[in-house]
Protein backbone atom coordinates (compact mmCIF):
# COMPACT_ATOMS: atom_id res chain seq x y z
CA UNK A 1 0.00 0.00 0.00
CA UNK A 2 1.47 3.81 -0.75
CA UNK A 3 -0.29 6.84 0.51
CA UNK A 4 -0.58 9.95 -1.06
CA UNK A 5 1.96 12.28 -0.54
CA UNK A 6 1.81 16.63 -1.32
CA UNK A 7 4.93 18.34 -2.40
CA UNK A 8 6.94 18.06 -5.28
CA UNK A 9 5.42 19.47 -7.97
CA UNK A 10 8.38 22.26 -9.00
CA UNK A 11 10.45 18.94 -8.91
CA UNK A 12 8.03 16.80 -10.90
CA UNK A 13 7.63 19.85 -13.47
CA UNK A 14 11.40 20.38 -13.48
CA UNK A 15 11.37 16.43 -14.45
CA UNK A 16 9.55 17.17 -17.35
CA UNK A 17 11.91 19.48 -18.60
CA UNK A 18 14.68 17.32 -18.23
CA UNK A 19 12.99 14.53 -20.11
CA UNK A 20 11.94 16.64 -23.18
CA UNK A 21 15.40 17.65 -23.18
CA UNK A 22 17.24 14.21 -22.96
CA UNK A 23 14.36 13.00 -25.45
CA UNK A 24 15.79 15.79 -28.31
CA UNK A 25 19.49 15.27 -27.26
CA UNK A 26 22.20 17.63 -28.53
CA UNK A 27 20.21 20.05 -30.92
CA UNK A 28 23.04 20.52 -33.24
CA UNK A 29 21.98 17.18 -34.71
CA UNK A 30 18.62 17.25 -36.62
CA UNK A 31 15.72 16.30 -35.21
CA UNK A 32 13.68 12.76 -35.85
CA UNK A 33 10.71 12.80 -38.19
CA UNK A 34 7.78 10.44 -37.40
CA UNK A 35 8.42 9.54 -40.99
CA UNK A 36 11.89 8.64 -40.48
CA UNK A 37 10.75 6.55 -37.54
CA UNK A 38 7.66 5.09 -39.51
CA UNK A 39 10.23 3.93 -42.60
CA UNK A 40 13.54 3.55 -41.30
CA UNK A 41 12.68 1.66 -37.87
CA UNK A 42 9.53 -0.28 -39.33
CA UNK A 43 10.50 -3.27 -37.18
CA UNK A 44 10.11 -1.40 -33.47
CA UNK A 45 6.60 0.52 -35.46
CA UNK A 46 5.56 -3.18 -35.77
CA UNK A 47 6.21 -4.24 -32.26
CA UNK A 48 4.73 -0.98 -30.77
CA UNK A 49 1.52 -1.63 -32.97
CA UNK A 50 1.37 -5.19 -32.13
CA UNK A 51 1.69 -5.51 -28.31
CA UNK A 52 -0.03 -1.58 -27.85
CA UNK A 53 -2.86 -3.20 -29.47
CA UNK A 54 -3.46 -0.25 -32.26
CA UNK A 55 -2.34 -0.83 -35.80
CA UNK A 56 -1.33 2.59 -37.10
CA UNK A 57 1.89 3.37 -38.19
CA UNK A 58 2.20 7.02 -37.59
CA UNK A 59 0.47 6.79 -34.09
CA UNK A 60 3.04 4.16 -33.06
CA UNK A 61 6.14 6.30 -34.38
CA UNK A 62 5.07 9.31 -32.11
CA UNK A 63 4.78 7.16 -29.17
CA UNK A 64 8.37 5.56 -30.13
CA UNK A 65 9.58 9.37 -30.88
CA UNK A 66 7.79 10.54 -27.06
CA UNK A 67 9.51 7.11 -25.06
CA UNK A 68 12.80 7.97 -26.47
CA UNK A 69 12.75 4.42 -28.18
CA UNK A 70 11.70 2.71 -25.12
CA UNK A 71 9.20 0.02 -26.44
CA UNK A 72 7.26 -0.84 -23.88
CA UNK A 73 7.22 2.98 -22.84
CA UNK A 74 5.52 3.32 -25.97
CA UNK A 75 3.49 0.63 -25.92
CA UNK A 76 1.97 1.90 -22.36
CA UNK A 77 1.73 5.76 -24.60
CA UNK A 78 -0.38 3.35 -27.57
CA UNK A 79 -2.80 2.03 -25.24
CA UNK A 80 -3.53 4.83 -23.17
CA UNK A 81 -4.40 6.83 -26.11
CA UNK A 82 -6.31 3.58 -27.70
CA UNK A 83 -8.72 4.57 -24.24
CA UNK A 84 -9.64 7.78 -25.57
CA UNK A 85 -10.74 6.41 -28.70
CA UNK A 86 -14.75 5.54 -29.73
CA UNK A 87 -15.16 1.61 -30.73
CA UNK A 88 -16.87 1.56 -34.10
CA UNK A 89 -17.34 -2.33 -34.08
CA UNK A 90 -15.68 -5.63 -35.37
CA UNK A 91 -14.03 -6.32 -38.54
CA UNK A 92 -15.06 -9.30 -40.58
CA UNK A 93 -11.98 -11.82 -40.11
CA UNK A 94 -9.22 -11.05 -42.35
CA UNK A 95 -8.50 -13.81 -44.66
CA UNK A 96 -5.19 -14.77 -44.10
CA UNK A 97 -5.11 -17.33 -46.65
CA UNK A 98 -5.80 -14.62 -49.49
CA UNK A 99 -2.84 -12.67 -48.15
CA UNK A 100 -0.37 -10.78 -50.99
CA UNK A 101 2.68 -12.40 -49.85
CA UNK A 102 6.17 -10.44 -49.00
CA UNK A 103 7.44 -13.73 -47.52
CA UNK A 104 6.50 -17.39 -47.11
CA UNK A 105 8.75 -20.19 -45.87
CA UNK A 106 8.23 -23.49 -45.00
CA UNK A 107 10.08 -25.25 -42.56
CA UNK A 108 8.18 -28.57 -43.53
CA UNK A 109 7.80 -28.81 -47.03
CA UNK A 110 10.53 -27.85 -49.82
CA UNK A 111 8.05 -28.03 -52.98
CA UNK A 112 5.11 -26.07 -51.82
CA UNK A 113 2.59 -24.67 -54.09
CA UNK A 114 3.67 -20.70 -54.64
CA UNK A 115 7.63 -21.60 -53.53
CA UNK A 116 9.82 -20.84 -50.59
CA UNK A 117 9.91 -16.78 -50.80
CA UNK A 118 12.39 -15.24 -48.91
CA UNK A 119 10.93 -11.66 -48.71
CA UNK A 120 13.27 -8.91 -46.66
CA UNK A 121 14.42 -11.12 -43.98
CA UNK A 122 17.41 -10.90 -41.69
CA UNK A 123 17.60 -14.85 -41.59
CA UNK A 124 20.62 -15.15 -44.03
CA UNK A 125 23.13 -12.35 -43.12
CA UNK A 126 25.92 -12.49 -41.14
CA UNK A 127 25.31 -10.62 -38.51
CA UNK A 128 28.20 -8.80 -38.84
CA UNK A 129 27.77 -4.81 -38.30
CA UNK A 130 27.82 -3.62 -41.57
CA UNK A 131 30.07 0.36 -41.39
CA UNK A 132 28.82 0.95 -44.76
CA UNK A 133 25.22 1.91 -42.66
CA UNK A 134 27.42 4.56 -40.80
CA UNK A 135 27.39 7.00 -43.82
CA UNK A 136 24.92 7.87 -45.63
CA UNK A 137 23.53 5.13 -47.71
CA UNK A 138 22.25 5.08 -51.19
CA UNK A 139 18.95 3.26 -52.53
CA UNK A 140 19.47 0.03 -53.04
CA UNK A 141 19.22 -1.54 -56.95
CA UNK A 142 17.19 -4.45 -57.90
CA UNK A 143 17.87 -6.61 -60.68
CA UNK A 144 15.29 -6.50 -63.05
CA UNK A 145 12.50 -9.16 -63.66
CA UNK A 146 9.60 -9.99 -65.83
CA UNK A 147 6.99 -12.10 -63.79
CA UNK A 148 3.45 -12.47 -64.90
CA UNK A 149 1.06 -12.29 -61.92
CA UNK A 150 0.20 -15.79 -61.16
CA UNK A 151 -3.02 -16.67 -59.91
CA UNK A 152 -3.29 -18.52 -56.29
CA UNK A 153 0.41 -18.63 -55.76
CA UNK A 154 -0.84 -18.47 -51.89
CA UNK A 155 -2.66 -21.34 -50.70
CA UNK A 156 -1.96 -22.73 -47.46
CA UNK A 157 0.75 -25.15 -46.50
CA UNK A 158 -1.59 -26.10 -43.98
CA UNK A 159 -4.00 -27.77 -46.69
CA UNK A 160 -1.61 -30.43 -48.14
CA UNK A 161 -1.80 -32.61 -45.53
CA UNK A 162 -5.12 -31.68 -44.80
CA UNK A 163 -7.30 -34.21 -46.79
CA UNK A 164 -5.91 -37.05 -44.99
CA UNK A 165 -6.37 -35.73 -41.66
CA UNK A 166 -2.41 -36.43 -40.85
CA UNK A 167 -3.53 -32.54 -39.74
CA UNK A 168 -5.40 -31.64 -37.31
CA UNK A 169 -8.15 -29.67 -39.72
CA UNK A 170 -9.51 -26.05 -38.07
CA UNK A 171 -12.74 -25.64 -39.34
CA UNK A 172 -15.48 -22.70 -37.85
CA UNK A 173 -17.53 -24.34 -35.18
CA UNK A 174 -20.98 -24.71 -35.62
CA UNK A 175 -22.50 -21.14 -35.93
CA UNK A 176 -19.49 -19.41 -35.90
CA UNK A 177 -19.34 -18.30 -32.46
CA UNK A 178 -18.41 -14.58 -31.10
CA UNK A 179 -15.26 -14.62 -29.86
CA UNK A 180 -15.58 -13.08 -25.99
CA UNK A 181 -13.13 -9.80 -26.20
CA UNK A 182 -10.98 -9.36 -23.28
CA UNK A 183 -10.47 -5.43 -23.40
CA UNK A 184 -14.59 -6.02 -22.80
CA UNK A 185 -14.95 -8.71 -20.21
CA UNK A 186 -11.92 -10.02 -18.31
CA UNK A 187 -10.84 -13.26 -18.40
CA UNK A 188 -11.84 -16.15 -16.82
CA UNK A 189 -10.35 -19.71 -16.09
CA UNK A 190 -10.20 -21.98 -17.67
CA UNK A 191 -10.39 -19.69 -21.00
CA UNK A 192 -11.17 -20.25 -24.92
CA UNK A 193 -8.50 -20.56 -27.12
CA UNK A 194 -10.27 -17.24 -28.81
CA UNK A 195 -9.25 -15.46 -25.84
CA UNK A 196 -5.97 -17.06 -25.41
CA UNK A 197 -5.16 -15.72 -28.75
CA UNK A 198 -6.12 -12.49 -27.99
CA UNK A 199 -4.12 -12.21 -25.18
CA UNK A 200 -0.80 -13.54 -26.66
CA UNK A 201 -1.01 -11.28 -29.72
CA UNK A 202 -0.71 -8.44 -27.57
CA UNK A 203 1.32 -10.06 -24.91
CA UNK A 204 5.24 -9.20 -24.56
CA UNK A 205 7.15 -10.96 -27.06
CA UNK A 206 10.24 -10.74 -24.69
CA UNK A 207 7.76 -12.99 -22.72
CA UNK A 208 6.08 -15.37 -25.24
CA UNK A 209 9.74 -15.67 -26.72
CA UNK A 210 10.96 -17.00 -23.30
CA UNK A 211 7.65 -19.17 -22.42
CA UNK A 212 8.08 -20.92 -26.18
CA UNK A 213 11.60 -21.15 -25.63
CA UNK A 214 10.43 -23.09 -22.43
CA UNK A 215 8.48 -25.67 -24.34
CA UNK A 216 11.37 -26.53 -26.60
CA UNK A 217 13.61 -27.58 -23.45
CA UNK A 218 11.34 -29.90 -22.38
CA UNK A 219 8.96 -27.73 -20.20
CA UNK A 220 6.16 -29.54 -21.84
CA UNK A 221 6.74 -32.16 -24.78
CA UNK A 222 5.73 -30.98 -27.83
CA UNK A 223 8.51 -30.88 -30.95
CA UNK A 224 7.23 -28.27 -33.22
CA UNK A 225 8.10 -27.87 -36.98
CA UNK A 226 7.27 -24.08 -38.77
CA UNK A 227 4.93 -25.45 -40.93
CA UNK A 228 4.19 -22.09 -42.72
CA UNK A 229 5.43 -18.92 -42.02
CA UNK A 230 3.64 -15.63 -44.02
CA UNK A 231 4.09 -12.13 -43.96
CA UNK A 232 2.43 -9.71 -46.55
CA UNK A 233 -0.54 -7.91 -46.48
CA UNK A 234 -4.41 -8.02 -46.29
CA UNK A 235 -7.37 -6.14 -47.03
CA UNK A 236 -9.29 -6.07 -43.85
CA UNK A 237 -13.31 -5.50 -44.22
CA UNK A 238 -16.20 -3.69 -42.20
CA UNK A 239 -20.10 -3.93 -42.63
CA UNK A 240 -21.13 -0.42 -41.79
CA UNK A 241 -24.17 -0.01 -39.88
CA UNK A 242 -25.12 2.86 -42.47
CA UNK A 243 -24.92 0.22 -45.01
CA UNK A 244 -25.36 -3.59 -43.89
CA UNK A 245 -22.91 -5.27 -46.47
CA UNK A 246 -18.96 -5.35 -45.98
CA UNK A 247 -16.79 -2.68 -47.44
CA UNK A 248 -12.88 -2.71 -47.58
CA UNK A 249 -11.68 0.13 -44.88
CA UNK A 250 -7.82 -0.43 -45.45
CA UNK A 251 -4.87 -2.97 -45.71
CA UNK A 252 -2.99 -4.54 -42.88
CA UNK A 253 0.30 -6.04 -43.14
CA UNK A 254 0.21 -9.19 -41.05
CA UNK A 255 2.63 -12.18 -40.05
CA UNK A 256 1.50 -15.43 -39.51
CA UNK A 257 2.80 -18.74 -38.20
CA UNK A 258 1.13 -22.42 -38.27
CA UNK A 259 3.35 -24.32 -36.36
CA UNK A 260 3.05 -28.14 -35.88
CA UNK A 261 3.53 -30.44 -33.42
CA UNK A 262 3.57 -34.41 -32.97
CA UNK A 263 0.65 -36.01 -31.12
CA UNK A 264 0.76 -39.32 -30.32
CA UNK A 265 -3.00 -39.45 -30.15
CA UNK A 266 -5.79 -40.05 -26.93
CA UNK A 267 -9.19 -42.05 -26.76
CA UNK A 268 -10.78 -39.60 -29.10
CA UNK A 269 -8.41 -38.54 -31.55
CA UNK A 270 -5.81 -40.29 -34.06
CA UNK A 271 -2.49 -39.56 -34.05
CA UNK A 272 -1.81 -36.57 -35.96
CA UNK A 273 -0.30 -33.40 -35.93
CA UNK A 274 -1.72 -30.61 -34.01
CA UNK A 275 -1.41 -26.88 -33.98
CA UNK A 276 -0.28 -23.79 -32.43
CA UNK A 277 -1.16 -20.59 -34.04
CA UNK A 278 0.36 -17.04 -34.21
CA UNK A 279 -0.47 -13.31 -35.93
CA UNK A 280 1.18 -10.11 -35.40
CA UNK A 281 0.58 -6.92 -36.98
CA UNK A 282 3.56 -6.11 -39.11
CA UNK A 283 6.09 -7.93 -39.95
CA UNK A 284 7.10 -9.71 -36.28
CA UNK A 285 7.86 -12.94 -37.10
CA UNK A 286 9.74 -13.69 -33.44
CA UNK A 287 6.40 -12.95 -31.84
CA UNK A 288 4.05 -14.88 -34.34
CA UNK A 289 6.28 -18.13 -33.66
CA UNK A 290 6.14 -17.58 -29.98
CA UNK A 291 2.99 -16.93 -29.65
CA UNK A 292 1.94 -20.66 -32.27
CA UNK A 293 4.38 -21.91 -29.62
CA UNK A 294 2.48 -21.28 -26.66
CA UNK A 295 -0.58 -21.39 -28.16
CA UNK A 296 0.09 -24.83 -28.54
CA UNK A 297 1.33 -25.82 -25.10
CA UNK A 298 -1.66 -23.66 -23.99
CA UNK A 299 -3.72 -26.78 -25.76
CA UNK A 300 -2.40 -29.47 -23.04
CA UNK A 301 -5.94 -29.59 -21.50
CA UNK A 302 -8.04 -29.54 -24.34
CA UNK A 303 -5.88 -32.31 -25.94
CA UNK A 304 -5.63 -34.67 -22.88
CA UNK A 305 -1.76 -33.64 -21.82
CA UNK A 306 -0.79 -33.76 -18.45
CA UNK A 307 -0.28 -29.70 -17.41
CA UNK A 308 3.18 -30.17 -15.75
CA UNK A 309 5.10 -27.13 -17.20
CA UNK A 310 4.50 -23.21 -16.64
CA UNK A 311 3.82 -22.53 -20.51
CA UNK A 312 0.85 -25.21 -20.28
CA UNK A 313 -0.58 -23.24 -17.44
CA UNK A 314 -3.05 -20.92 -18.61
CA UNK A 315 -3.35 -18.47 -15.27
CA UNK A 316 0.36 -18.39 -15.41
CA UNK A 317 0.70 -17.46 -19.23
CA UNK A 318 -1.92 -15.39 -19.37
CA UNK A 319 -1.69 -13.16 -16.39
CA UNK A 320 1.54 -12.37 -16.91
CA UNK A 321 1.71 -12.15 -20.63
CA UNK A 322 0.69 -8.07 -20.81
CA UNK A 323 4.19 -5.73 -20.66
CA UNK A 324 1.67 -2.73 -19.61
CA UNK A 325 0.22 -4.78 -16.53
CA UNK A 326 3.48 -6.18 -15.37
CA UNK A 327 5.37 -3.15 -16.00
CA UNK A 328 3.18 -0.91 -14.31
CA UNK A 329 3.43 -3.23 -11.00
CA UNK A 330 6.66 -3.86 -10.60
CA UNK A 331 7.46 -0.17 -11.58
CA UNK A 332 4.76 0.98 -8.92
CA UNK A 333 7.14 -0.13 -6.28
CA UNK A 334 8.89 3.31 -6.76
CA UNK A 335 6.08 5.46 -5.79
CA UNK A 336 6.17 6.10 -2.18
CA UNK A 337 5.62 3.59 0.46
CA UNK A 338 6.74 5.42 3.30
CA UNK A 339 4.08 4.73 5.56
CA UNK A 340 4.01 0.66 5.33
CA UNK A 341 7.63 0.54 5.74
CA UNK A 342 7.75 2.72 8.66
CA UNK A 343 5.70 0.60 10.29
CA UNK A 344 7.38 -2.42 8.71
CA UNK A 345 10.73 -0.66 10.27
CA UNK A 346 8.87 -0.76 13.77
CA UNK A 347 8.30 -4.46 13.44
CA UNK A 348 11.58 -5.38 12.72
CA UNK A 349 12.89 -3.33 15.69
CA UNK A 350 10.58 -4.64 17.94
CA UNK A 351 11.39 -8.02 17.13
CA UNK A 352 14.86 -7.49 17.30
CA UNK A 353 14.59 -6.40 20.82
CA UNK A 354 12.55 -9.18 21.90
CA UNK A 355 15.77 -11.10 20.79
CA UNK A 356 17.85 -9.12 22.28
CA UNK A 357 16.46 -9.91 25.80
CA UNK A 358 15.76 -13.42 25.28
CA UNK A 359 19.77 -14.08 24.55
CA UNK A 360 19.84 -11.58 27.87
CA UNK A 361 17.76 -13.64 29.78
CA UNK A 362 19.66 -16.82 29.17
CA UNK A 363 23.04 -15.48 29.63
CA UNK B 1 -24.82 -4.50 -60.24
CA UNK B 2 -26.56 -6.37 -57.25
CA UNK B 3 -24.81 -9.76 -56.31
CA UNK B 4 -26.90 -12.08 -54.60
CA UNK B 5 -27.20 -10.43 -50.79
CA UNK B 6 -28.47 -7.55 -52.79
CA UNK B 7 -25.04 -6.00 -52.49
CA UNK B 8 -24.26 -2.77 -54.55
CA UNK B 9 -21.20 -4.20 -56.66
CA UNK B 10 -19.99 -1.45 -57.82
CA UNK B 11 -20.56 1.36 -54.95
CA UNK B 12 -19.01 -1.94 -52.61
CA UNK B 13 -15.87 -1.88 -54.86
CA UNK B 14 -15.44 1.83 -55.44
CA UNK B 15 -15.96 2.56 -51.30
CA UNK B 16 -12.91 -0.15 -50.87
CA UNK B 17 -10.92 1.87 -53.78
CA UNK B 18 -11.52 5.36 -51.80
CA UNK B 19 -10.86 4.10 -48.50
CA UNK B 20 -7.47 3.14 -49.90
CA UNK B 21 -6.88 6.31 -51.69
CA UNK B 22 -3.71 8.48 -50.71
CA UNK B 23 -5.33 11.46 -49.43
CA UNK B 24 -3.14 13.98 -52.10
CA UNK B 25 -4.81 12.22 -54.52
CA UNK B 26 -8.52 12.68 -53.16
CA UNK B 27 -7.66 16.12 -52.54
CA UNK B 28 -6.39 16.82 -56.29
CA UNK B 29 -10.03 15.91 -57.17
CA UNK B 30 -11.88 17.41 -54.52
CA UNK B 31 -10.16 20.87 -53.27
CA UNK B 32 -12.59 22.44 -55.99
CA UNK B 33 -15.47 20.79 -56.06
CA UNK B 34 -18.94 22.70 -55.11
CA UNK B 35 -21.53 20.66 -53.77
CA UNK B 36 -23.16 21.69 -50.78
CA UNK B 37 -23.80 19.08 -48.61
CA UNK B 38 -24.85 18.59 -44.60
CA UNK B 39 -23.46 16.43 -42.30
CA UNK B 40 -25.29 13.32 -40.89
CA UNK B 41 -22.76 12.04 -39.45
CA UNK B 42 -19.66 14.41 -38.83
CA UNK B 43 -16.08 12.48 -39.20
CA UNK B 44 -14.65 11.03 -36.49
CA UNK B 45 -12.10 8.90 -35.27
CA UNK B 46 -11.94 5.81 -33.64
CA UNK B 47 -11.15 2.00 -33.42
CA UNK B 48 -12.40 -1.19 -35.18
CA UNK B 49 -11.04 -4.58 -33.75
CA UNK B 50 -9.74 -6.20 -36.27
CA UNK B 51 -10.30 -10.30 -35.65
CA UNK B 52 -8.65 -13.33 -37.64
CA UNK B 53 -9.61 -17.15 -37.90
CA UNK B 54 -7.80 -19.36 -35.45
CA UNK B 55 -5.38 -21.58 -37.68
CA UNK B 56 -6.37 -19.35 -40.65
CA UNK B 57 -9.52 -21.29 -41.17
CA UNK B 58 -11.21 -22.10 -37.85
CA UNK B 59 -13.54 -19.69 -35.41
CA UNK B 60 -13.20 -16.01 -35.08
CA UNK B 61 -10.48 -14.18 -32.48
CA UNK B 62 -9.58 -10.45 -31.62
CA UNK B 63 -6.43 -9.66 -32.85
CA UNK B 64 -5.77 -5.85 -31.83
CA UNK B 65 -7.90 -2.65 -32.74
CA UNK B 66 -7.08 -0.36 -36.03
CA UNK B 67 -7.88 3.37 -35.99
CA UNK B 68 -10.56 4.24 -38.54
CA UNK B 69 -11.95 7.52 -39.33
CA UNK B 70 -15.79 7.93 -40.18
CA UNK B 71 -18.60 10.08 -41.60
CA UNK B 72 -22.22 10.20 -43.31
CA UNK B 73 -23.32 13.13 -45.35
CA UNK B 74 -26.53 14.15 -47.54
CA UNK B 75 -25.70 16.07 -50.71
CA UNK B 76 -28.72 18.80 -51.76
CA UNK B 77 -30.22 15.79 -54.20
CA UNK B 78 -30.76 13.96 -51.39
CA UNK B 79 -27.89 11.03 -52.15
CA UNK B 80 -26.07 10.52 -48.87
CA UNK B 81 -22.04 9.87 -49.05
CA UNK B 82 -20.72 7.28 -46.36
CA UNK B 83 -16.99 6.86 -45.32
CA UNK B 84 -15.02 4.27 -43.23
CA UNK B 85 -11.39 4.75 -43.87
CA UNK B 86 -8.64 3.53 -42.60
CA UNK B 87 -6.34 6.07 -40.10
CA UNK B 88 -7.35 9.34 -38.70
CA UNK B 89 -7.80 11.41 -41.03
CA UNK B 90 -10.85 13.34 -41.00
CA UNK B 91 -10.43 14.89 -44.16
CA UNK B 92 -9.68 11.72 -46.41
CA UNK B 93 -13.20 10.43 -44.87
CA UNK B 94 -14.94 13.62 -45.91
CA UNK B 95 -13.45 13.53 -49.76
CA UNK B 96 -14.70 10.16 -49.78
CA UNK B 97 -18.17 10.09 -48.35
CA UNK B 98 -18.44 13.03 -51.06
CA UNK B 99 -17.12 10.72 -54.21
CA UNK B 100 -19.32 7.76 -52.73
CA UNK B 101 -22.46 9.92 -53.15
CA UNK B 102 -22.04 11.69 -56.44
CA UNK B 103 -20.79 8.16 -57.67
CA UNK B 104 -24.31 7.01 -56.65
CA UNK B 105 -25.16 9.93 -59.92
CA UNK B 106 -25.63 7.63 -62.86
CA UNK B 107 -25.47 11.00 -65.35
CA UNK B 108 -21.63 11.53 -63.31
CA UNK B 109 -20.32 8.50 -63.06
CA UNK B 110 -18.62 7.77 -65.72
CA UNK B 111 -16.75 10.75 -65.86
CA UNK B 112 -16.11 10.32 -62.05
CA UNK B 113 -15.31 6.83 -62.79
CA UNK B 114 -12.41 7.88 -65.50
CA UNK B 115 -11.46 10.79 -63.24
CA UNK B 116 -10.87 9.35 -59.49
CA UNK B 117 -11.97 5.33 -59.76
CA UNK B 118 -9.11 4.91 -62.93
CA UNK B 119 -5.82 6.05 -60.97
CA UNK B 120 -6.57 4.40 -57.57
CA UNK B 121 -7.77 0.90 -59.57
CA UNK B 122 -4.27 1.75 -61.50
CA UNK B 123 -2.26 2.97 -58.48
CA UNK B 124 -3.43 -0.32 -56.31
CA UNK B 125 -2.09 -2.88 -59.00
CA UNK B 126 1.14 -1.02 -59.43
CA UNK B 127 1.71 -1.44 -55.54
CA UNK B 128 0.31 -5.08 -55.71
CA UNK B 129 2.43 -6.02 -58.87
CA UNK B 130 5.80 -4.38 -57.39
CA UNK B 131 5.65 -6.47 -53.95
CA UNK B 132 4.92 -9.39 -56.09
CA UNK B 133 7.99 -8.61 -58.06
CA UNK B 134 9.75 -8.38 -54.96
CA UNK B 135 8.63 -11.87 -53.72
CA UNK B 136 9.63 -13.08 -57.11
CA UNK B 137 12.95 -12.29 -56.82
CA UNK B 138 13.79 -13.79 -53.40
CA UNK B 139 11.78 -17.10 -54.55
CA UNK B 140 13.92 -20.36 -54.25
CA UNK B 141 14.78 -22.18 -56.94
CA UNK B 142 16.27 -25.81 -55.42
CA UNK B 143 18.68 -28.07 -57.03
CA UNK B 144 19.04 -31.28 -56.60
CA UNK B 145 22.34 -32.93 -56.63
CA UNK B 146 22.39 -36.19 -58.64
CA UNK B 147 23.84 -38.98 -55.94
CA UNK B 148 25.27 -41.49 -58.61
CA UNK B 149 23.52 -44.79 -59.68
CA UNK B 150 20.77 -45.47 -56.90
Amino acid sequence: MYVAVKGGERAIANSHLLVSEARRGDPAIPELTLAQIEKQLRLAVDRVMTEGSVYDRELAALAIKQAAGDAVEAIFLLRAYRATLPRFGYTEPVDTLSMQLRRRISATFKDLPGGQVLGPTYDYTQRLLDFSLAADGAAVAKPEINTAMAENESSSVMALLGHEELIEPQPISAGDPEPNDITRTPLTFPTSRAERLQNLARGDEGYLLAMAYSTQRGYANNHPFAGEIRFGTVEVEMIPEELGFPIVVGELELTECQMVNQFTGSKTKPPQFTRGYGVAFGHSERKAMAMSLVDRALRAEELGEAVVAPAQMQEFVLSHADNLEASGFVQHLKLPHYVDFQSELELVRKMRQVQADQVGAAS
Amino acid sequence: MYDSAGTDIARREWLGLLAQAPLDMLEAWGKDRQEEYVWLRRPESGLAMVRARIGATGDRFNVGEMTVTRCTLRLANGRHGVAYVQGRSTRHAELAALADALLQEPTIRETLDRQLLQPLRARIAAKRAAIHQDAHLTKVDFFTVSRGDE
